[in-house]
């Protein structure tokens, strides 16, 4: 389940982001969108959402005036010649959890999107404001690019900005610039490779000589962080049912995570209680943060509207 | 008069001892010998080592593992605590106090220590707490306005909130706001019993100290009584305090322990922790003023990275063939220590101990387990922190009742 716009605007409102929204019809390309807001005196955006041949995925948000050269762009990445290509629709959905026409650096805010890496325009520093839509192509809301860096920090996400016209030579002597936008991990859509069901987590680069007994654990652990890694969206602690999603959510993606061929052969019928025990092993802390946070969040709403009423009275 | 167990002569900040000399005060930790001799510490401070049967015991009442910090020795001593569990064995509750003195907006690993201790004690035993920000200590000691030592207490106090405390058992104040009332009767109570004399010797207070310093303690002793929170513990005079902090604020509590039972109240249970060794080694404990010596809670994946591979000490060889023959300096290896403290799989850690103390592991590898564990617990913190507004703030440091306290 995806943010909403709602959503997004909401958690913008609650970090004092100040931003303009507009709404308007549906618009499918940058063209479209500047007949309803190109006149409002903000640089309008245009946001590719790319992939490269090993499933790894990136947003590039630039200025609709910057050249961006997916060729330089692949070469720069250290990804070779043609190694970038858009991404399919499908991924839109699943990963972005955007509609066509919507890609937007907000779409971030998603946990599916995690492992998107996120390449900015430096232009949009040289801007008062700047267009984008709010994981809706029915709106566009105009911030300072100082905002964005705000909302992006607070999801934790570093903030980071490319001259995507530059055009380096990169060869033996002068190693592709961008190489540190490559994602580590990539992201396995249901429907590719059969490896999809545990997605790679390229941190764990095979290691010569490790004792064996450290491995399985090592595995057990990274699988932990790709269900724990992410954000609290603030809607999910002050709504009871979403609340329980995101639990939910978690729960079986570790559970999915922890049923696969090998550990069938291996568990059999004991394969649920160890994947029980597993759950709750890896979850138990996050779970009862998540729970104590949204206990906090309600009894500080409750407190601020019992002060408000003691304030009323006098 | 000497105070409960110290040596003979006081165990006075500025003390030499016999070998290697060792300043712990709440102020400065050093050691000439390099590492801190912790029994030494115990030994010349007097207070108890906390043995394996307490940790059992501990598992008994509360009907959970102890906690990892309990399991690796990280909190290791303690006073009374034993009076402590026999009460509560008996049903009798007891509150627990910890404090920071915010003088930094980063908080690093360290920082966080004291504060995941007990937040699980608070869960396991369900009982309340007290936080005290000790602004006006900071301002006295540091170059800070008033307006910024109680803006740096807020700031903190999220960090603080994001550990996880249960904000209907939790009560946050910060000394510029609260000190007052029945607080600050006891604070004169408390200072009526000590001498000038006496703060010198534990403090190491000189004649060019001004008198903030000097009249500051009674300021930290007097959370340990529960007469100081009448909107919380009205009636409940004889209930019991146990304050986890770091052994360095062992001379505040000595004090106050002493003074306790002349006023006419429990003196508090303290259980101690030892310090976080730096990153660059274990000459004393991280300080917020080197950013390399440590790991904030703010630092990015690159940074903690980063920080790991460059700047953590290595008890590793410095050549893989010899890293094979030999092993690595287990007794010096800083990512092995803070593995033992972050790792909460017991037996994780002591294969990887195993293997790299006889060098079958490699001191990167080390590195890179450790960088994921710091990685996770960071993130995690910081997502804590995230939801954590400026109206739950308040609520934390509002003066309310907490009806549910022991529930």
């Amino acid at each position: 389940m995806g943010s909403t716009k709602e959503q997004l605007l909401d958690r913008l409102q609650e970090l004092q982001i100040e931003f303009s929204k507009y709404e308007h019809d549906v618009v499918l390309t940058v063209e479209a969108q500047a007949k309803y807001v190109g006149h409002l005196g903000g640089a309008l955006s245009k946001n590719l959402f790319l992939k490269d041949k090993k499933h790894r995925f990136y947003i590039v948000s630039a200025l609709a005036t910057t050249k961006v050269d997916l060729k330089v762009l692949s070469a720069r990445l250290g990804l070779g010649k043609g190694g970038l290509r858009m991404a399919p629709e499908e991924a839109l959905g699943e990963i972005l959890k955007v509609p066509l026409g919507c890609v937007t650096p907000f779409a971030v805010i998603n946990e599916s999107a995690r492992h998107v890496s996120l390449l900015l325009d430096q232009g949009f520093k040289t801007q008062e404001r700047c267009f984008f839509h709010p994981l809706s192509n029915e709106m566009s809301i105009a911030l300072n690019v100082s905002d964005l860096d705000k909302f992006l920090k607070s999801i934790g996400r570093e903030p980071l900005y490319v001259d995507l016209e530059a055009n380096p030579s990169v060869g033996k002597d002068q190693p592709p610039d961008l190489a540190t936008f490559v994602p580590s991990d990539s992201v396995a859509l249901p429907d590719l490779s059969e490896e999809a069901a545990i997605p790679i987590i390229a941190e764990n680069k095979p290691k010569a000589a490790t004792a064996k007994a450290i491995k399985p654990s090592k595995n057990v652990q990274s699988v932990k962080d790709k269900s724990t890694n992410g954000v609290y969206p603030s809607s999910s602690l002050r709504d009871a049912e979403k609340f329980v999603e995101e639990i939910l959510d978690k729960t079986s993606a570790l559970l999915l995570s922890k049923i696969t061929e090998d550990t069938i052969k291996q568990h059999r019928e004991q394969l649920g209680a160890v994947v029980g025990d597993s759950i709750r092993k890896h979850l138990s802390s996050e779970l009862k943060m998540l729970a104590i946070m949204y206990k906090n969040t309600a009894y500080t709403e409750g407190f601020c509207a019992g002060t408000k009423m003691g304030n009323s009275r006098r | 008069m000497g105070m409960e167990g110290e040596r003979a002569g006081g165990g006075s900040a500025n003390e030499e001892e016999d070998s290697a000399e060792q300043v712990v005060n709440p102020w400065e930790v050093s050691s000439s010998g390099g590492k801190i001799d912790y029994d030494k510490l115990i030994d010349k401070f007097g207070c108890q080592r906390l043995d394996p049967s307490l940790l059992d015991r501990v598992q008994r009442l509360t009907g959970r593992p102890p906690h990892v910090f309990l399991r690796r020795n990280v909190f290791f001593a303690h006073r009374d605590f034993t009076e402590i569990l026999d009460a509560y064995e008996r049903g009798e509750k007891f509150y627990l106090y910890t404090g920071r003195g915010p003088s930094s907006e980063a908080l690093h690993l360290g920082h966080l220590v004291p504060f995941m201790f007990t937040k699980y004690l608070q869960d396991a035993f369900k009982v309340p707490l007290v936080i005290q920000l000790t602004d006006d200590e900071k301002f006295l000691w540091k170059d800070l306005s008033v307006e910024e030592s109680q803006r740096l207490a807020r700031e903190n106090a999220k960090d603080i909130i994001a550990c996880g405390f249960d904000i209907s058992k939790t009560f946050i104040f910060s000394d510029f706001d609260y000190v007052g009332g029945a607080f600050y009767k006891n604070m004169a109570q408390v200072a009526k019993c000590v001498t000038l004399n006496k703060v010198r010797g534990i403090f190491g207070f000189t004649g060019e100290d001004h008198i903030g310093k000097v009249s500051f303690p009674p300021v930290q002793a007097v959370p340990s009584f529960p007469s100081s929170f009448p909107h919380l513990f009205t009636g409940k005079n004889d209930l019991r305090c146990l304050i986890p902090c770091a052994i360095d604020q062992d001379p505040y509590f000595r004090m106050t322990r002493d003074v306790a039972p002349r006023i006419g109240y429990h003196k508090p249970a303290l259980i101690e922790s030892s310090f976080f060794p730096a990153l660059q080694g274990e000459t004393g404990k991280m300080s917020a003023s080197d950013p390399n010596s440590a790991i904030y809670v703010t630092d990015s994946v690159k940074d903690i990275k980063n920080k790991i591979n460059k700047h953590a000490f290595s008890g590793g060889q410095d050549s893989i063939e010899k890293q094979r023959l030999y092993g690595a300096n287990l007794e010096v290896d800083i990512p092995v220590k803070y593995l033992s403290f972050f790792l909460e799989d017991d037996a994780e850690l002591e294969c990887i101990k195993k293997e790299y103390g006889s060098g079958r592991m490699l001191t990167g590898e080390v590195k890179q387990r450790l960088a994921d564990v710091l990685i996770e617990t960071v993130e995690r913190h910081r997502r804590a922190r995230a939801a954590v507004s400026e109206e739950m703030v308040d609520a934390f440091m509002a003066i309310r009742p907490l009806p549910h306290m022991f529930d």
